[in-house]
């Protein structure tokens, strides 16, 4: 290569380089941005795109609506595929623009572990609703995380209640066995704390079933559910470990009713490749299954996608993911106007202020029911100490064609629940030298 | 025409050994180093430095451990990633574990027990080569990865495997802003680059070479195999597992098995083999391909679309940013199968003579 054109090249390079690290940050002052950490390639897209294009029409059909107050939502898109690194690269190249993220939302357990270390840092709420730490719902400890209205101890609490009402009492729980099918990442291993606690209440036998990252290769574990024949398998999986593994056990000729999915192991993705080979496969539902006569999905449906403005296919409006998604992201912007009722209606809200209304959140039935999510999910309310702010879920089922519930509404059990979360949140406090918050500083 | 060497005599042994004997590259290389330590700060804001600078530093640390292996020794390796691993959850686990233990003597011990480790899982190399060496050191990654995922007291019985640290100390200096930390790294950095510089040119790294370059005869002249691998295992080793201490508590803060996986192992081989093998420049050049040449086109590429007035989808972006990555590595090796190090030498050679070429 002739030394001149080495010179161009990384000249090219490098004022190519300084003009994409220097783009202008110009914002309007009312205009409250929140990075979208999606994934819409690698193994998990399936699962991210449809949870992502939620996510983005409601703030679209927020500011459709009018905004909140008039403030307008603006949002910026980042491919993490799933990875921590990226995700980690993706938040600091946008937490900084158009005058700071408001909150992020990185849906991905390995990403919320690496941004809980940086969100005090950067005064930034991390929101991550139905994942993320199960500790983190002690919000004395961690003051930037909000996992709400759900955690996998949560849930996993609800699936052995719900095993529990099915056997016929808790007692009856003694002597059966359980096996965990999950994803072996931080993801997967977050229930196997509360299991094990239930374990130990209840005489069940709990095995740990491990699969490898991204998950298609379970012919081993499911082998062994075949030689161990538990009486119920609870499935922790994610993307196309989900479809994999109801395959296998259609495969073992283990039979599917027995097997109950968190809620990132029941949506559409899932079973449809399956089809009738996943029916009467269970999965919690974290308050919403997929609601395609939900108001809410009406209006995204006449606002949006009947102008051509919508995110993705419309087929996609009202599943289980892309519910997810909208829920997700109305979460955050019901935050926004509380913090504006505190700190001035229609101003621009920072990360700080986000903070205090994550933490004054109180939707109740008739909120809900304005904002058109009668029917879909219950009322939330978070304080300083408790970050989740509802504990509610309930089990569909898949038939062949659709997910229906097939339960009652279950709450996850607070004298369970309770001292797990303060015991690990405050060894993580220890690790990291933190101080509790005490109710003066929650006041702040 | 700046780049000669005319007239610049050597008159002692010491002038003619020295690290940089052409004044220039001394000079250079000098202001690089200033630059780094004094400019960067100034100039540089957060994002680089915790997207793109203080990964660069860490990895090229890796990645010259691995090169002392690969490069000067000869020896492929699939482990990496493991002895990164070794080396962050050992700091780890001295850290926690040892009350009173300070940060960096924790790193360091890290390091040492990721050079004991490499000692262990460097001994098939007495007896296997190349290829089938590549393949029994991919055992010290599945053997470590299964290790920190399923055996709780590696991980202090973390419930969902990942562990964290609080920002560490060195000497009353609270190393928790990102210029602390890239002030940090980079002193290790360049330390340890300038360690390996001198091995590399000592006993050491010829026997290193001579083993590289044809062990049979390496042996007829007296230099013991057995020592010379070993002893290369061990150095690469400290070095990757110091550079795993680092990635672990100064750049994630909490990690999982997975940030030290068999992508991480193969991303250093490739960063050795694309900077170039046997040369120190080498490991820089190609942690800053593999680092910073993603982000560099996941950024461009909507700003390209935008100058056509196409609006450039996330999930395309990404599309195009892994072929033309991959496009870029078959390209370099092509154009020059000896790295990118081999480049930039080809280049300094070409501004000797320039602007009168023969």
């Amino acid at each position: 290569m002739k030394l001149h054109k080495l010179l161009v090249a990384a000249s090219i390079a490098a004022i190519g380089l300084s003009a994409a690290l220097t783009a202008p940050a110009a914002y309007a002052a009312e205009e409250q941005f929140f990075p979208v950490l999606a994934y819409r390639t690698g193994a998990y897209a399936p699962n991210g795109a449809p949870w992502a294009n939620g996510f983005v029409d409601y703030m679209k059909l927020t500011n459709a609506r009018g905004g909140v107050n008039g403030g307008k939502m603006i949002w910026e898109e980042c491919e993490t595929a799933y990875a921590t690194d990226r995700g980690v690269e993706c938040y600091e190249r946008l937490k900084g623009k158009h005058g700071g993220a408001t909150a992020v939302q990185p849906l991905s357990t390995g990403i919320t572990f690496a941004l809980t270390e940086k969100a005090p840092v950067d005064k930034i709420p991390v929101i991550t609703a139905g994942y993320g730490r199960s500790e983190s719902q002690d919000g004395s400890v961690f003051g930037w995380n909000f996992p709400l209205i759900g955690t996998y101890w949560m849930g996993a609490d609800v699936l052995v209640q719900h095993i529990a009402k099915k056997e016929g009492g808790f007692d009856k729980l003694k002597g059966k066995k359980i096996a965990l099918v999950y994803h072996d990442s931080p993801y997967g291993k977050e229930p196997i704390a509360l299991l094990q606690e239930r374990a130990k209440m209840h005489g069940f036998e709990l095995s740990l079933l491990p699969v490898a990252h991204p998950g298609v290769e379970q012919k081993a574990t499911w082998l062994q559910i075949r030689q161990n024949k538990p009486d119920y398998v609870f499935l922790w999986g994610w993307g196309v470990m989900n479809q994999t593994a109801i395959k296998e056990a259609q495969a073992t000729g283990y039979p599917r009713d027995k097997m109950y999915g968190i809620w990132w192991s029941g949506a559409e993705p899932d079973v449809k490749d399956v089809g009738d080979g996943a029916k009467g496969y269970n999965a919690l539902a974290m308050q919403h299954g997929a609601e395609p006569n939900a108001k809410v999905v009406k209006e995204v449906l006449e606002k949006l996608h009947a102008k051509g403005q919508g995110t993705g296919p419309k087929e996609e409006v009202g599943q289980v993911l892309y519910m997810r998604g909208l829920i997700s992201s109305m979460l955050q912007v019901e935050a926004v106007r509380v913090a504006q009722d505190r700190y001035g209606k229609g101003k621009h809200i920072t990360g700080e202020q986000m903070r205090w209304g994550l933490e004054h959140l109180d939707l109740d039935q008739k909120k809900l029911d304005a904002l058109g999510f009668a029917g879909v999910m219950r009322p939330v309310k978070t304080s300083c100490l408790d970050h989740m702010g509802s504990a509610w879920a309930r089990i569909h089922t898949w038939d062949g064609k659709k997910w229906n519930f097939t339960s009652d509404w279950y709450q996850g059990d607070e004298k369970v629940l309770r001292p797990l979360v303060i015991s690990t949140a405050g060894k993580y406090a220890e690790e990291k030298k933190i101080v509790r918050r005490t109710a003066e500083d929650c006041k702040k | 025409m700046f780049y000669r060497e005319n007239g610049q005599f050597k008159t002692s042994y010491k002038a003619d050994q020295q690290i940089f004997p052409i004044p220039q590259d001394r000079w250079v290389i000098l202001a690089i180093v200033v630059f780094a330590f004094v400019g960067i700060p100034l100039l540089v804001d957060e994002y680089l430095f915790r997207a793109i600078l203080i990964p660069f530093l860490i990895l090229s640390l890796a990645a010259l451990g691995v090169n002392i292996l690969v490069g000067y020794c000869g020896q492929i390796t699939l482990g990496a990633g493991a002895f990164m691993a070794v080396g962050a959850y050992a700091s780890y686990n001295f850290l926690i574990r040892v009350s009173g233990m300070p940060a960096l003597a924790a790193i360091l011990l890290g390091g040492l027990t990721a050079a004991a480790v490499g000692i262990v899982f460097g001994a098939p190399s007495l007896r296997v080569r190349g290829l089938y060496l590549a393949v029994a050191t991919l055992a010290a990654q599945f053997f470590w990865d299964w290790a920190f995922l399923r055996i709780k007291w590696f991980t202090n019985d973390s419930s969902s495997g990942s562990v964290s640290v609080a920002d560490i100390e060195l000497f009353g200096w609270t190393i928790s802003t990102p210029t602390d930390k890239y002030l940090f790294c980079l002193g290790i950095l360049v330390l340890f680059s300038l360690m390996a510089k001198n091995l590399v040119r000592g006993s050491i790294g010829r026997q290193w070479m001579a083993i590289r370059d044809m062990d049979v005869a390496a042996t007829v002249i007296g230099i013991r195999p057995m020592y010379a691998k070993l002893s290369a295992f061990a150095v690469s080793s400290f070095y990757v597992g110091v550079a795993g201490a680092l990635w672990g508590m100064v750049h994630l803060g909490s990690w999982e098995p997975a940030a030290f996986s068999i992508d991480r192992s193969f991303q250093l081989l490739f960063m050795v083999i694309i900077g170039g093998m046997g040369a120190i420049a080498g490991s820089f050049f190609g942690a800053a391909f593999i680092v910073i040449l993603p982000i560099f086109l996941n950024q461009m590429l909507p700003l390209v679309g935008s100058l056509f007035g196409l609006e450039v989808s996330i999930a395309l972006v990404s599309h195009v940013e892994i072929m033309v990555f991959g496009a870029l590595i078959v390209f370099f090796l092509i154009v020059e199968p000896h790295g990118i190090a081999r480049l930039w030498s080809t280049g300094r050679e070409k501004l000797r003579l320039w602007p009168f070429p023969h």
